[in-house]
């Protein structure tokens, strides 16, 4: 990629950065896009101009894609559904709890 | 507004409108995506501020911002021999840029002091959106400063800084002919 002239045809002299943005003070980083550039300096230079230019943008972080420690192998053999929050049905347990006071209740009324 | 102020207005205005218009050349043919989004950016940044730049020499001379950029002929531009040569080679592009951005850095301070709160006013807010030039142009010298063909782009371009503005290359009167076709084409009673 650099000098521009010396770069053969599908040459990479190049980084891939990763773009995350933050939109407002306290808002976590979601992240915006990816950028090609020479070094450090060009990605920040692009990311200011691609993610921050119309003030959508409180602050940005620029991370070389190589940087990012990607994590995609999750083992659940024993569907353990009590490690996700999707296996604990409130609406249920509720239910049940007020049954049973319920019942308890009437017992007690008697 | 004093004169001086007026003229030296109108001097940047032109620089800004004509290196526009050269920048913006390289729109869809830049050496790299990223590279032809922010130079576009950076052209029509700097035809921005011609446009702010004339609106205000406009009003005391009792004229429209059009009329300053467009109705007058080339000879009449007061603006720099260097921004006015058509480039075709990306090390030019970008010595012209560095030493644009690095010149006109010293014009603007120059015009923020300015005693008129309006032409502080209107310096101070394009400087601002010039440090974002002047950060691109550095990172590109940084980058090509030990290339031989860049280091001869600016020994070639430098002393255009200083070849004063009353003689103009052939170059602007074929970019003017571009730049106002429309304009001049404009059939009769249109108006803008």
């Amino acid at each position: 990629m650099f000098p521009p002239w010396e770069r053969a045809e599908g040459e990479r002299r190049s980084v891939i950065y990763e773009v995350f943005r933050q939109e407002r003070k306290g808002q976590p980083f979601q992240h915006a896009g990816s950028l090609d550039a020479a070094d450090q300096t060009f990605a920040e230079t692009y990311a200011k101009e691609f993610y921050g230019r119309r003030g959508e943008s409180e602050a940005l972080w620029v991370v070389p894609r190589e940087a990012i420690v990607e994590v995609e192998d999750f083992v659940d053999e024993l569907n353990r559904n009590y490690h996700r929050v999707d296996g604990y049905s409130l609406k249920e347990k509720l239910k049940e709890a007020r049954e049973r006071a319920g019942r308890a209740l009437v017992a007690r009324d008697r | 507004m004093n004169e001086q102020d007026a003229r030296s207005l109108l001097e940047i205005a032109d620089d800004e409108l004509i290196l526009g218009w050269r920048d913006s050349e390289w729109t869809g043919i830049a050496p790299f995506l990223e590279e032809d989004v922010a130079f576009s950016s950076i052209a029509q940044n700097e035809i921005g501020h011609a446009r702010a730049l004339y609106e205000l020499v406009a009003r005391e001379g009792g004229t429209t911002a059009d009329e300053l950029a467009f109705d007058r002929p080339p000879e009449e531009y007061r603006c720099s021999a260097l921004v006015e040569r058509r480039f075709l080679d990306w090390e030019q592009t970008i010595a012209r840029h560095y030493l644009y951005e690095t010149a006109d850095e010293g014009r603007l301070q120059e015009l923020k002091a300015s005693g008129d709160p309006e032409v502080a006013g209107l310096a101070a807010k394009i400087d601002r959106e010039e440090a974002y030039h002047r950060m691109h142009a550095r990172m590109w010298f940084d980058r090509l400063k030990d290339e031989q063909r860049f280091t001869a782009a600016l020994e070639e371009l430098r002393p255009l800084l200083d070849a004063g503005r009353d003689q103009h290359t052939p170059e602007l009167a074929e970019l003017w002919e571009e730049m106002t076709m429309v304009r001049r084409s404009q059939p009769a009673g249109t108006r803008w």
